[in-house]
């Protein structure tokens, strides 16, 4: 290739980066005014250079502004730089540059017309903006494309400061207008502007119709590549109408999947799986089509450079696990070259693994054992981790995956064998009673076990089997010489192996237990150690048979759901692919802060930071209000309520456990939507907590994290407190098993989460404030609910009485005003015949898991106190309703 | 869409930036230069990285970071395209190994450049050709500076990689299939992973607006014609060159373009079934007893026809660390320990087709304190065969329509190379 342009210190720019000199910014101001022009372009070119290494230079802004009157399209580009620089300091100053800007708008020279508009565009000065609208509107209808082209992108500028001017000099309808535009760059940008505006604005500016449609597909054959990709993308935000018309969109998206750019290939490829969706099961045989269609190409673009690749794997992530088929032949091309930068590896792994089947599992053993022999720890890590997993979700392999992690122990490699470890006891935990046979080979690798998980889990292990292990006592005897300098979470499992230990052989263990437990109780300043063995020794000492029911009892059987998305969150993500929400694994709202139009804002500012939650206070309480009518929100007693119920959280893990945070947590409902808040308070976790993942275990309420990530925004940092939360949703299968016949469900609701920066995992369980459920659509008529009162058995209510009410509490209109923000509804209200200054009033409620409950509440006049008789089918969790109803009456 | 581009040097300082939204400041560089390039992520850490909600997507070019900024949902693979690109046109622009000093050199140029190639966060044209007819900033201009008017209907026109009234005194295509042959062997002789990817290079000097159609041994295409002839070969999938009219490829599987002038990829493909493996090698990698010595033995096997000849063959074989000295045996070639690479490296300008070799090395190690086991990298091999196709692919026409119906020469090359050809040991 011809070098352009040359390097020779003649007319090179580097020397205007020489250092000021005392009087230079004299001196440059004279060569600004020099009449020589070539003198005069060299001052404007040392001047951005001075910009370009973060100089202030605005000083010269009038100096500068002087070169602009000039008919040298080079010099005027440098001068528009500059302009656009520090026009937002100088707003005063810019003005007197309008002059030429609408001048140059009607320049002959249509790149000069162009220029004009762009920079215009890029100024972000108010009264530069009224300047502007007329030139644009010339620009718009120019009759040159790439005037018009700058024109549409000029128009989505122009909304981003001043969205009214847009909407009243009906710019959007021109913009429309150009979706039609003989020219493809023209109508590539003018889909770029209208969907830019469409996100902003959040309405439908696109207005994508039948004939818009058949354009946009028109355009798609001629346009450039990027203009290809954002018609692509807002292909995938329409709805089609039906199948036949989405077949229809598809078949003239397929070819796309041929091109050289990988951009327009995934935004091809995300047109199709969104469309796929609306086709429905009738339509097998294209699906299966389509299907066979995509997976070439994604493979081709495992052939790109490695940043694409990585881009398209974590898409391939989402998409594996959407539709498993497309790709269940080709798991080969996930195996990682040597040479892969370490970020492609991890990703093709976590592939692999969600690909493996019977079919191809020796296949992937072999690599995998490969890939443990290489010399990146990390990699080498997630690879043995990854044997596990196999293991795990293939139960007629899982022998094969611990035959291959013995060999790995051989190798000794510290590292190799401590992750080794760590999986089989996952394996040991999936599949009980079928691979003991290989603790002896673990327990010869003891010494080179030197991390708190790895030691942890091997002495899970040899507590479990101990009556498998000769030597179990002597083992553990090994590890309890260095009790105190251990980490919390081995000496927790010290301890439970110990005294399973000792409950499967007393008779030469009982030195040891007592010893354990008096480390425990005695020496160690861990609450949980000291309550865990406060417990044991209780237990032990009262009834050894109730113990061995309680530390040998069986286990939950384990599954590889982790790293697996939640249903929910990959239909949102699919709709994402091609986006940085497909890279992230997180919906856009995320990590995209909407900022009001016309607002500007510097990129350290906290501004932005703040989560919306503070605004959503009491707006949606009083709305409801006003819809019930007539339930007077003027008295002052009412106006303070309408603020949302804080919800009290309970302390719920110490500091010891989860590496230095101290965590609360609570039920909620905001936005009809169930949330757990989070509190977190770091006490001593030197990194900043970002993010976090959690993961709910099954429970009574079948509750399920919408998102397994979390977001701490700002992050916590040493010392502070921050405050999050969880979006939770109603899944089946997160269903508990029922309670025994006739015994209340547990309201505990236990949780793991994982800080994603240091990695610790931490568990807690936190009570269900079942009001957090209750369902703002279950309000019942009147008759139904004379009707199920009637129909309950009286044997199934429940009675109590709730005293020592705070002052006022106990006003039947305040509390039918508080149940009502709760979503307890108001039914009807009598006084109770014969009993002077006694009513009874009647509530229902019915949770998001459409269970319903009836309440019966009895006051009575100058008593701050009122008895509550509750009725349910569900009579497991009547219980549940009726505290939920206390608490609400007692805030 | 994209807020900022900006171009940092190895140290995290800002050589060049263009800021198409205010969104994001100069302070941003001081995030990625403290989170990403003081923190030596590059390389082992994924390209994208979110800090305070702003997403910093980059690339290298030597030791210089191309970092795109953005605060929405962008098209990742648009923005990565993006800045390839731009990097394509600084190539262009200022040569193929163009560093900071031919940055700062040219910094009104690539201020230039990149105005034109990105408005308000959203890419534009970013033909080189067509970039070439009007920005060559403070230098000579081309004599024939065509009309403003005819620029801009040539810059966003439907075919804006190709202008108008080029003339050619010989009408000439140049044609490399270029392929490069991927292979993982296990180390006792299964086939891991073998595919081929292959480039169509063109140099196209035709006059006017020339119709081309182009077709390789397609099997699909073959198979529809119906000729007695050689079977074709299955190409998994392909990419083209967005001049290539993907309609019609998708409709009946025909390649037609009008060519931009010079050179240019007309297409890549994928093809996984029926290679020809150019070189077969069989290794016996023996660890002895004690760590002491490793005995190594191969078979080098050229499997194509005794007509062709293989150049710059090299054959890399990892060696333990530790090694001391090697004793090394070869029929032909020259083969020698480098310590640097920690491998035996054995190579041979010219390999002829159907000829073997075989090599014996015994190497002897130090003794170490504290054994380490070998990770037995695998035996790497690079080799470029001419006139050959691993695939099989070759061109069966090139046919070339324009008004003025003039002749054209063309010219077809094959060369086979090696990309990641491994042996396990």
């Amino acid at each position: 290739m011809a070098k352009f342009v040359g390097n020779n210190d003649k007319g090179s720019d580097s020397r205007f980066f020489t250092t000021q000199k005392k009087g230079e910014m004299h001196e440059l101001r004279m060569e600004l005014h020099s009449t020589d022009r070539n003198v005069k372009v060299d001052a404007v070119k040392k001047v951005i250079a001075s910009m370009t290494v973060g100089k202030d230079v605005s000083m010269l802004f009038t100096d500068v502004l002087n070169c602009v009157q000039t008919g040298n399209i080079e010099l005027k580009k440098l001068v528009y730089l500059y302009l656009i620089n520090y026009a937002k300091t100088q707003p005063e100053l810019t003005l007197l540059a309008v002059n030429t800007f609408v001048k140059d708008a009607s320049d002959a020279n249509p790149l000069i017309r162009a220029l004009a508009v762009r920079t215009m565009g890029c100024i972000r000065v108010d009264r530069i903006t009224e300047y502007l609208c007329e030139p644009l509107s010339r620009a718009l209808r120019d009759e040159d494309p790439y005037v018009r082209k700058t024109a549409a992108v000029c128009v989505a500028k122009l909304y981003d400061i001043a969205p009214e001017l847009v909407a009243e000099r009906g710019f959007l309808e021109i913009l429309h207008d150009l979706i039609s535009d003989s020219n493809p760059s023209v109508v590539a940008n003018g889909v770029a502007a209208l969907s830019e505006i469409a996100e902003t604005s959040g309405k439908d500016v696109m207005k994508i119709s039948a004939s818009v449609l058949q354009k946009l597909l028109a355009a798609l054959n001629e346009c450039t590549e990027w203009g290809q990709v954002f018609i692509l993308d807002s292909l995938a935000k329409y709805t089609p109408a039906d199948g036949r018309e989405a077949e229809g969109i598809i078949e003239r998206v397929t070819p796309r999947l041929q091109h050289a750019n990988s951009a327009v290939v995934m935004s091809a490829v995300k047109v199709i799986l969104s469309y796929m969706e609306l086709m429905g099961s009738q339509n097998s045989d294209v699906i299966r089509a389509l299907t066979r269609k995509l997976a070439p190409p994604l493979v081709t673009l495992l052939n790109s450079e490695p940043e694409i690749q990585y881009v398209a794997l974590r898409n391939i992530n989402l998409i594996v696990q959407k539709r498993p088929t497309i790709l269940e032949q080709e798991i080969k091309v996930f195996f990682c070259k040597y040479n892969d930068p370490i970020y492609v590896k991890m990703e093709k792994l976590e592939i692999i693994i969600k690909l493996v089947s019977e079919k191809n599992i020796d296949q992937v053993l072999l690599e995998l054992k490969e890939y443990a022999t290489e010399v990146d720890v990390d990699f080498v890590r997630k690879a043995v981790s990854a044997i596990g997993r196999c293991a795990v979700k293939l139960e007629r392999a899982a022998e094969r995956c611990i035959g291959v992690l013995l060999e790995l122990i051989q190798t000794k490699v510290n590292y190799v064998v401590q992750e080794s470890v760590i999986v089989i006891k996952d394996i040991f935990r999936r599949y009980p009673n079928r691979y003991e046979s290989i603790i002896a080979t673990l327990c010869d690798n003891l010494d080179t076990l030197d991390e708190p998980l790895a030691k942890a889990s091997m002495i899970w292990i040899i507590g479990e089997y101990a009556e498998r292990i000769d030597n179990a006592d002597e083992l553990l005897d090994t590890f309890l010489e260095t009790f105190e300098e251990e980490d919390p979470a081995v000496q927790l499992q010290l301890l439970s192996a110990t005294v399973k230990c000792f409950l499967k052989n007393p008779e030469d263990t009982q030195d040891m237990v007592q010893r354990v437990l008096d480390l425990a109780t005695e020496e160690s300043d861990n609450p949980d150690l000291r309550d865990r063995g406060f417990i044991y020794w209780r237990l032990l000492s009262t009834d050894p048979e109730a113990a061995k029911m309680v530390v040998l009892g069986d286990k939950p059987v384990i599954e590889d759901d982790t790293f697996k998305l939640d249903p929910s969150l990959l239909n949102v993500l699919i709709g994402q692919i091609a986006t940085l929400s497909s890279v992230y694994h997180k919906p856009p709202e995320s990590f995209v802060v909407r900022r009001g139009a016309g607002e500007t804002n510097e990129f350290d500012d906290d501004d932005d930071d703040d989560d919306d939650e503070d605004y959503e206070g009491g707006g949606e309480g009083e709305v409801d209000l006003l819809d019930m009518g007539g339930l007077g929100i003027a008295d002052g007693a009412g106006g303070a309520q309408s603020k949302e119920r804080q919800v009290p959280l309970q302390k719920v893990c110490g500091p010891e456990k989860s590496g230095g945070l101290e965590i609360s947590a609570g039920f909620t409902q905001r936005k009809r939507k169930i949330r757990l808040e989070i509190e977190i308070n770091n006490i001593s976790s030197a990194t900043e907590v970002a993010s976090l993942a959690i993961q709910l275990n099954k429970n009574s309420f079948s509750l399920s994290p919408a998102s397994q990530q979390i977001v701490c925004n700002p992050p916590v940092a040493k010392g502070s407190t921050g405050r999050t939360f969880c979006e939770l949703v109603i899944n089946a299968n997160m269903m508990a098993p029922p309670p025994a016949a006739g015994q209340p469900v547990s309201p505990q609701v236990q949780i793991a989460i994982k800080n994603m920066t240091s990695g610790t995992v931490f568990y807690f369980a936190v009570n269900c404030n079942f009001e957090a459920l209750f369902s703002a659509d279950g309000a019942m008529e009147r008759s139904a609910f004379i009707e199920s009162w009637k129909s309950i058995d009286d044997r199934s209510e429940l009675y109590g009485t709730v005293s020592d009410l705070p002052p006022g509490a106990a006003d039947i209109e305040s509390v039918q005003k508080k149940f009502l923000q709760n979503n307890v509804f108001f039914i009807a209200r009598r006084p109770v015949p014969g009993a002077e200054g006694q009513e009874v009033v009647y509530f229902s409620m019915r949770t998001v898991s459409e269970m319903e409950f009836l309440a019966e509440l009895t006051f009575k006049q100058g008593v701050n106190a009122c008895k509550v008789c509750l009725k349910t089918e569900n009579t497991a969790y009547g219980l549940l309703a009726k505290q939920a109803l206390e608490s609400l009456l007692r805030y | 869409m994209i807020s900022m581009i900006m171009v940092l040097n190895q140290k995290g300082d800002i050589m060049i930036s263009r800021q198409y939204r205010d969104d994001v400041g100069r302070a941003a560089a001081d995030s990625f230069r403290l989170q990403v390039v003081a923190a030596k992520e590059t390389g082992t850490e994924a390209p994208v990285k979110r800090i305070e909600n702003c997403s910093f997507l980059y690339t290298r070019h030597l030791n210089m970071y191309f970092v795109a900024l953005s605060r929405s949902n962008v098209n990742p693979a648009l923005v990565f395209e993006y800045l390839f690109q731009l990097i394509r046109i600084l190539k262009a622009y200022l040569g193929e190994d163009f560093d900071e000093n031919a940055m700062r050199n040219n910094m009104t140029l690539i201020y230039e450049l990149m105005d034109e190639t990105m408005d308000f966060g959203y890419p534009q044209n970013c033909s080189v050709d067509v970039l070439r007819l009007y920005i060559n900033l403070g230098n000579v201009r081309p004599q024939d500076e065509p009309e403003p008017s005819q620029l801009t209907s040539q810059i966003t026109g439907a075919i804006d990689w190709r202008r108008e009234g080029i003339r050619h005194k010989k009408n000439e295509v140049y044609i490399d299939v270029l392929e490069s042959v991927n292979l993982l062997l296990s180390s006792n002789g299964n086939v891991l992973r073998n595919e081929v990817t292959g480039g169509v290079q063109m140099n196209a000097k035709l006059t006017g607006m020339p119709e081309c159609k182009f077709g390789l041994n397609d099997k699909l295409v073959i198979d529809k014609e119906k000729e007695d002839r050689k079977p074709g070969v299955e190409i998994d999938d392909c990419t083209f060159h967005r001049c290539v009219r993907l309609g019609k490829f998708e409709a009946d599987r025909t390649i037609t373009f009008i060519p931009p002038d010079g050179e240019f990829e007309l297409m890549r493909y994928r093809v996984t079934d029926n290679i020809n493996l150019p070189f077969r090698i069989i290794p016996a990698v023996q660890e002895e007893q004690g760590m002491t010595k490793v005995s190594i033995n191969l078979k080098v096997i050229a499997n194509f026809s005794d007509q062709l000849y293989a150049t710059h063959v090299v054959l890399k074989v990892p060696v333990p660390k530790n090694t001391a000295k090697a004793k090394i045996k070869h029929s032909f070639g020259r083969a020698k320990y480098e310590p640097e690479q920690q491998a035996i490296v054995w190579r041979v300008k010219r390999f002829a087709g159907k000829a073997e070799c075989h090599i014996n090395a015994e190497v002897d190690l130090m003794p170490t304190v504290r054994p380490k086991p070998w990770s037995r990298p695998p035996i790497n091999v690079e080799f470029q065969v001419p006139m050959f196709t691993a695939s099989g692919v070759h061109v069966r026409f090139l046919r070339v329509y324009d008004k003025s119906g003039y002749h054209t020469n063309r010219w077809v090359r094959y060369i086979t190379k090696a990309g990641n050809y491994q042996i396990r040991i």
